[in-house]
């Protein structure tokens, strides 16, 4: 276990070197302007999913503001989110019929099995939660989307199936991997 | 200097001064929570600060006039007070009023408010409304209770106007907006006085340092 802990660590730290790396890159192409904030704030959201703190301060520094305003901003829109997204991620739908057929429960069963709330991912990175205004199909409520797939009828047990599918696809993916190298050698 | 009248009495002021400033000083209260003395643009924000002026269509925040010669201003008219009265039943909607365990007791910007224009701190009429946000957790000195907060945004004014890198901000919108700390863990050199000193401005003690 801890093996395997240690190595998402440190993928997980190049991954964030590589990502403030593009961005430096990138910081140029925009003029020094404040006008250019929520740009800059869009084309970062948009090329790595959200905006870690170290670059909420590069782009603070880039346009000379203090980053506290620079986070004043991007809390402000929705569209910003100021953690990873889970490889997968799972939305909640609240809506109003999702809400009525009991869709709070389901949110607290995702948040109690992957021990995380709503807008968290877990330490691996693996899941991300967040809950969402109605998908439009509330015939199916209470709804969740996983990733891309919409799924109708949410009940608890659904939710220990979801997540129980995943895990038992990575550990396949992750003997797979074994089996490969193994092969190579 | 000129010459102006409040409430029918004849005040001399500077031309230019800020009118709730000058009608405070003289002994004319007028109830405020967004205002700091020498701000050079008021937020105008908390709405409480109302008089009527000769020659104005309606109640304006005093906090946003400046004098001129022969104003002529009342304070105390009944739509000045109906303003008045609702903007705190507002605020006092969604403020965690639970007087006896808050620092600010007998020292509150609302309490003293609610006493003047006699309102009761609990108004029936509206259904009160908690935000379910978190304060300033894992800050090293602050603590935050965005249920106190009345957003009236002094301790920005305080922060921002202050040597050095600003780190507090209003976050979020709408009923979530809170007021947030950013970026302190960078500022080695922003001393334990800078942030007690923002958070001073807090009529509300909503900001205060953590062991109080
Ligand atoms: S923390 Fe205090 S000073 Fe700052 S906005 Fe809230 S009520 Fe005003
Ligand atoms: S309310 Fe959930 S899909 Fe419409
Ligand atoms: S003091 Fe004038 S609006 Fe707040």
């Amino acid at each position: 276990m801890s093996e395997t802990t240690k190595t998402t660590n440190e993928e997980i730290l190049a991954e964030e070197k590589a990502m403030l790396e593009d961005i430096a890159a990138r910081l140029s192409g925009f003029a020094r302007e404040r006008a250019n904030l929520v740009p800059l704030l869009q084309m970062i959201q948009e090329r790595h999913g959200y905006l870690p703190p170290d670059a909420i301060n590069m782009v603070a520094e880039y346009l000379e503001i203090a980053s506290c305003e620079v986070y004043g901003v991007a809390t402000f829109y929705n569209q910003f989110r100021f953690t990873p997204p889970g490889k997968h991620q799972i939305k909640i739908c609240l809506g109003t019929a999702c809400h009525v057929k009991g869709g709070d429960i389901i949110l607290e069963n995702f948040e109690r099995k992957l021990e995380i709330r709503e807008g968290e991912i877990t330490p691996d990175r693996e899941f991300g939660i967040d809950r969402v205004a109605c998908v439009g199909c509330c015939a199916l409520a209470p709804v969740a989307t996983v990733d891309e797939s919409v799924q109708g009828h949410m009940a608890p047990s659904k939710v220990e199936g979801i997540i129980l599918g995943f895990q038992i696809e990575k550990e396949r993916e992750a003997r797979e991997k074994q089996k490969d190298d193994a092969g190579e050698k | 200097m000129a010459k102006i009248l409040i409430d029918k009495k004849e005040i001399e002021a500077k031309e230019g001064a800020n009118l709730l400033q000058v009608c405070l000083k003289n002994g004319f209260y007028i109830p405020n929570l967004c205002h700091l003395e020498g701000m050079d643009s008021p937020p105008a924000s908390c709405r409480l600060c109302f008089v009527e002026i000769e020659e104005e269509d309606g109640p304006v925040t005093s906090c946003s006039v400046t004098v001129r010669a022969g104003l002529k201003v009342t304070t105390d008219t009944p739509p000045v007070r109906r303003l008045q009265r609702s903007a705190l039943k507002l605020l006092l909607s969604a403020h965690d009023v639970d007087c006896a365990r808050c620092p600010a007791n007998k020292k509150c910007g609302l309490q003293t408010i609610a006493r003047f224009l006699k309102v009761g701190l609990k108004p029936k009429q509206l259904e009160q409304l908690r935000k379910e946000t978190e304060g300033m957790e894992d800050h090293p000195f602050l603590r935050y209770d965005p249920n106190r907060c009345v957003l009236c945004g002094r301790c920005l004014q305080v922060c921002h106007g202050k040597q050095g890198q600003p780190f507090l901000t209003f976050a979020k919108r709408g009923f979530d907006t809170v007021i947030a700390s950013y970026g302190e863990k960078d500022l080695s050199n922003t001393t334990y006085q800078e942030f007690t000193a923002c958070a001073q401005a807090c009529p509300v003690a909503a900001l205060g340092p953590k062991n109080d």
